[in-house]
């Protein structure tokens, strides 16, 4: 095993093991998390108290994000989202609709919104065609959820996924409709554009907090307070491989 | 029958990992014949999607009378025409493609023009939506970095002095990047380890 790949190995090995301890109820109970307050996810839950009250639909879209790359786990953010908006607005008559630019993602997403509705005893109401493909390349998946921002019924729009220069299209089409879009994507590009175009934007590593603030799971609490530790960890070694670098020692 | 997914999932997760970072034959093994399935299993998936999309989505809507049933009728012809045509011609095949890229392509390019507008648009109306400093930061520096790239400045990498201050500024956009990739990449890190110890699920089963 190469020194880069134990290196690996260990940081794998760490954050599983901090995950599971922070997720601790005694640990929770002795230290709770102090958590900063992010706006937009403040604003979405308020959206989404709203559209429960006044009988409007919830739309989360996923982006065309690939399973076996990377890019998947800002998708897999959004399916957690989607999860617990299911659970959050389950005493809606509407329940959340759900797009993506990719196969399995439509499965995955047709399975968390029917885990929702047999959780929530609301399986009477669940359609399977609430979770669905739009399109498979980037601009055909963004027309067709497009089409569903434009639905009048929707005035909730949460993109979380792998979206790149197609978001401007998706996040100008709610804004034109005016109504609350939180947008996030891991993309550099994505961002910019959400940036540009949208209100309420969830920046870098902010994405990766969306199901702890919307209190999903201790788990999602765990992990953002890994993170923070790896954060240190990373940024004290940048620095000390600056300082030695600017001393000549690397 | 959830307990034997979460189990099927984990174990599965937790080899190609493993492959991933010990050089064991056993492992590898094991590995290659699991990432291929979920290859398989994908574009397997991608199919059943499709055939949702087309059936359980633009024919339904043909049946129910939707108000937008147009656009599905273009939508399943579309499909038809592709379906017979890559039957008939082989994917592959040069016919198949011109025939595909003939009409993606145009479609594609007038949406480009339109994302431009767009673009333009929402970079006008910027200090609009977001009033604040953050807002006020990131306009300033679009404009800025719009006019140190447009090539109106070449005539500093003649000043030795001004060609090394620009050449510092150029750095500053990317080390923004790597801030924030250094954050998806933790972010990326944390969701993947709890979907691969199984505190997090996005399937039931």
């Amino acid at each position: 095993m190469t020194a880069e790949r134990m290196l690996g190995f260990v940081v794998v090995l760490f954050t599983a093991a901090g995950i599971g301890f922070f997720s601790l109820k005694q640990i929770r109970a002795q230290f709770p998390a102090l958590i900063r307050k992010i706006p937009p996810i403040a604003r979405l839950k308020r959206a989404i108290g709203l559209s429960v009250e006044d009988g409007s639909r919830v739309h989360v879209s996923l982006g065309s994000p690939g399973l076996t790359e990377p890019a998947s786990t800002s998708a897999l953010v959004g399916l957690s989202t989607l999860h617990r908006v299911g659970q959050l607005s389950s005493t809606s008559d509407q329940p959340p609709v759900c797009t993506s630019g990719e196969g399995i993602f439509a499965l995955l997403s047709k399975d968390v919104l029917r885990g929702v509705a047999v959780e929530t005893n609301t399986y009477e109401s669940y359609d399977p065609d609430q979770g669905w493909l739009t399109g498979i390349t980037p601009f055909s998946y963004a027309l067709g959820a497009m089409e569903v921002i434009s639905d009048p019924i929707v005035k909730t729009n949460i993109l979380v996924g792998n979206f790149g220069a197609e978001a401007a299209l998706l996040s100008s089409a709610a804004e034109r409709r005016q109504t609350f879009t939180l947008a996030a994507s891991h993309s550099l590009v994505g961002q910019a554009i959400f940036l540009a175009t949208s209100r309420d934007v969830l920046l870098g590593e902010e994405l990766y907090a969306l199901p702890a603030y919307l209190n999903y799971r201790p788990a999602h609490l765990a992990s953002l307070r890994v993170q923070d530790i790896l954060r240190f960890i990373v940024g004290a070694a940048l620095l000390a491989g600056t300082l030695l670098r600017a001393l000549g020692v690397l | 029958m959830k307990i034997v997914n979460i189990v099927i999932a984990i174990a599965a997760g937790l080899i190609v990992l493993l492959g991933y970072f010990f050089n064991s034959p056993g492992l590898h093994e094991l590995r290659s014949p699991l990432l291929d399935w979920a290859v398989t299993l994908s574009g397997i998936a991608g199919l059943v999607a499709i055939l949702n999309l087309v059936f359980g989505v633009h024919l339904k809507r043909l049946r129910e009378n939707h108000p937008k049933k147009g656009f599905s009728v273009v939508i399943l012809i579309s499909f038809a025409v592709t379906l017979i045509a890559g039957v008939f011609l082989s994917p592959a095949s040069e016919g198949f493609q011109k025939l595909v890229t003939r009409v993606q392509v145009p479609i594609e390019s007038s949406l480009m023009a339109v994302l431009a507008i767009t673009l333009v648009l929402a970079a006008l109306k910027i200090l609009q939506r977001h009033r604040n400093w953050m807002g006020f930061v990131f306009f300033l520096s679009v404009i800025f970095f719009l006019v140190l790239n447009s090539g109106v400045l070449a005539f500093t990498s003649e000043i030795p002095f001004l060609r090394d201050i620009l050449s510092g500024l150029h750095q500053i956009p990317v080390a923004g990047a790597r801030g924030i990739l250094l954050g998806i990449a933790l972010g990326s890190l944390a969701t993947g380890i709890r979907v691969l110890i199984g505190t997090d699920r996005p399937y039931n089963g």
